[in-house]
C-alpha cells in the first residue's frame, strides 16, 4: 500500500503508474510545462489534487508537509539553494490546516524568500472562514480554494499562468497574464483573451479548456477585493456554484 | 459484443449509482472524481476510494484507542482524527461518513466521551456500508467493460 511518509512524491512508483499519476522525474523537454508544488498532509487529498492538476496539463510534485515543501524548494535552513538554481516552480498550492507548519506559515516563508516570493501561492481549506481567507490574501496568497477542490477550481488556477515568457536568469519567475504585483485587489482583472489562452491550452491540454470556465470567472471585474475568491467562496457555500 | 447485455448492464449501473446519490451515500464530489477518470486511468476512482477506506480503518482504530479509558481520553487526538476523516470523506464524496464526522466533532468539542463512542461506531458502520456499495458499483463497471461496453456518464443534477 501507499507509503504515508510522503517525501517528494506520495506514492511508490507502481501505485503511481497504476493510478496514472505518472513519472516522478520529468524529461528536460517538459521544461515548458507548468510545474506545481502541491502540499497536503492528507494522502487522499494529495492524490486528488495531483490528478486534478495533471488533467490540466501541469507537472506536479506533491509533498506531505510544509517542511518537505521548504526542503524541496531549498528553503530549509541546512542547505544552500545552489542546487536549486534551475528549479522551476510556477505555482504552489497548499492546504491550510496541517500539523507542524500550517499553510499560512508556509505561505509566509515563501513570501519571505528571495527565490520564490514571486511564485503564486494558493491556499486550500475545508473551512470557509473569512478571517482566515483575509489573512492569507494579506500575506500575499493568490487565491483561496474551498475544499473539496473541483476540476473547475483547478482550471481557473491554470488561467493565472502563462508560459509565454521564460526568465533565464531567475528561473523561478514566470510572467503572469495579468499584472498581479498589485496584491491589494487579488485576481480581479479579467481573464486573458480567449483566443490566446485557448491556443496555449490546446498545445498542452489533454482536454480542451472549457470556455465557460473563463467566462464565468470574468464578472468579478470590480475593484473591490471582496469580489473574486471571497465572493466565490460565499457563492459556493450557498450552493450557487 | 452483445449489445443487449451491455445495455442491460449499463442500465443497471446507472440505476445503481443514481440510487447511491439519492439515498445520500454519495454527494457531488464523487461525480467530480468520476470526471477525472478516463480510458487511460480506468481505476482512478476505485483506487482513491480504496485509500480512503484504508484511511478510515486506521483513523477509527487510533481514535478508538484514544477513547478507550474513560479517565484518560485524548480528545485532541480524537479531534485530529475526526478532522482528517471529515476532510478525506469530503474529498471523495462520502456524504454519510462526512455527516457523522460533523456530529463527531461536536461531541469532541464538548469532550463528550459517550457521544464520541457512538459517533465512532456510526462512522465505522457508514464507511463499511459505503465500501460494500462501491464494491458492487465497481463490479458493475468491470462487467460492462468486459462485455465490451463503455461506462455511462451519469448526470446527477
Amino acid at each position: 500500500m501507499a507509503a504515508r511518509d510522503g517525501g517528494v512524491s506520495c506514492l511508490r512508483r507502481t501505485e503511481m503508474i497504476g493510478i496514472g499519476i505518472g513519472e516522478l522525474e520529468s524529461p528536460p523537454s517538459d521544461s515548458d510545462q507548468v510545474h506545481v508544488l502541491a502540499v497536503d498532509d492528507s494522502l487522499v487529498d494529495r492524490i486528488v489534487i495531483e490528478r486534478l492538476l495533471r488533467i490540466t496539463s501541469c507537472k506536479v510534485t506533491a509533498v506531505d508537509s510544509g517542511w518537505r515543501a521548504l526542503q524541496f524548494l531549498g528553503l530549509d535552513d541546512d542547505k544552500a539553494s545552489v542546487e536549486f538554481d534551475r528549479l522551476k516552480v510556477d505555482l504552489i498550492i497548499t492546504d491550510y490546516c496541517m500539523p507542524g507548519m500550517t499553510g499560512y506559515e508556509l505561505l509566509k516563508k515563501i513570501k519571505e524568500s528571495t527565490s520564490f516570493r514571486e511564485v503564486p501561492v494558493v491556499i486550500m481549506s475545508s473551512e470557509n472562514v473569512m478571517t482566515r481567507i483575509d489573512r492569507c490574501l494579506e500575506e500575499g496568497a493568490e487565491d483561496f480554494l474551498l475544499k473539496p477542490v473541483k476540476l473547475a477550481d483547478v482550471k481557473r488556477l491554470r488561467s493565472y499562468l502563462t508560459r509565454d515568457v521564460k526568465v533565464s536568469a531567475d528561473g523561478n519567475k514566470r510572467k503572469l497574464v495579468e499584472d498581479l504585483s498589485n496584491f491589494s485587489s487579488p485576481v480581479t482583472t479579467s481573464p486573458p483573451p480567449l483566443s490566446t489562452s485557448t491556443s496555449m491550452e490546446s498545445s498542452e491540454s489533454t482536454r480542451p479548456s472549457s470556455p465557460v470556465g473563463f467566462i464565468s470567472s470574468s464578472p468579478e471585474s470590480s475593484t473591490s477585493p471582496v469580489d473574486s475568491p471571497i465572493r466565490r467562496r460565499e457563492m459556493k457555500s450557498l450552493g450557487l456554484d | 459484443m452483445n449489445t443487449t447485455i451491455v445495455a442491460q448492464l449499463q442500465r443497471q449501473f446507472q440505476d445503481y449509482i443514481i440510487s447511491l446519490y439519492q439515498q445520500g451515500f454519495l454527494d457531488n464530489q464523487f461525480s467530480e472524481l468520476r470526471k477525472l477518470q478516463d480510458e487511460g486511468t480506468p481505476d482512478f476512482v476505485s483506487e482513491v476510494v480504496s485509500l480512503f477506506f484504508d484511511d478510515c480503518a486506521k483513523l477509527i482504530n487510533n481514535m478508538s484507542k484514544s477513547l478507550e479509558r474513560p479517565e484518560n481520553v485524548d480528545f485532541k487526538q480524537v479531534d485530529s482524527g475526526v478532522h482528517q476523516l471529515k476532510g478525506s470523506s469530503s474529498s471523495v464524496g462520502a456524504r454519510m461518513v462526512k455527516n457523522v464526522c460533523i456530529s463527531f466533532k461536536e461531541c469532541c468539542d464538548v469532550q463528550n466521551r459517550e457521544g464520541c463512542l457512538r459517533c465512532l461506531q456510526q462512522v465505522d458502520y457508514e464507511y463499511k456500508m459505503l465500501k460494500t456499495k462501491l464494491q458492487d458499483l465497481f463490479k458493475l463497471e468491470q462487467q460492462i467493460l468486459q462485455a465490451g461496453g463503455t461506462i455511462p456518464q451519469v448526470d446527477i443534477n
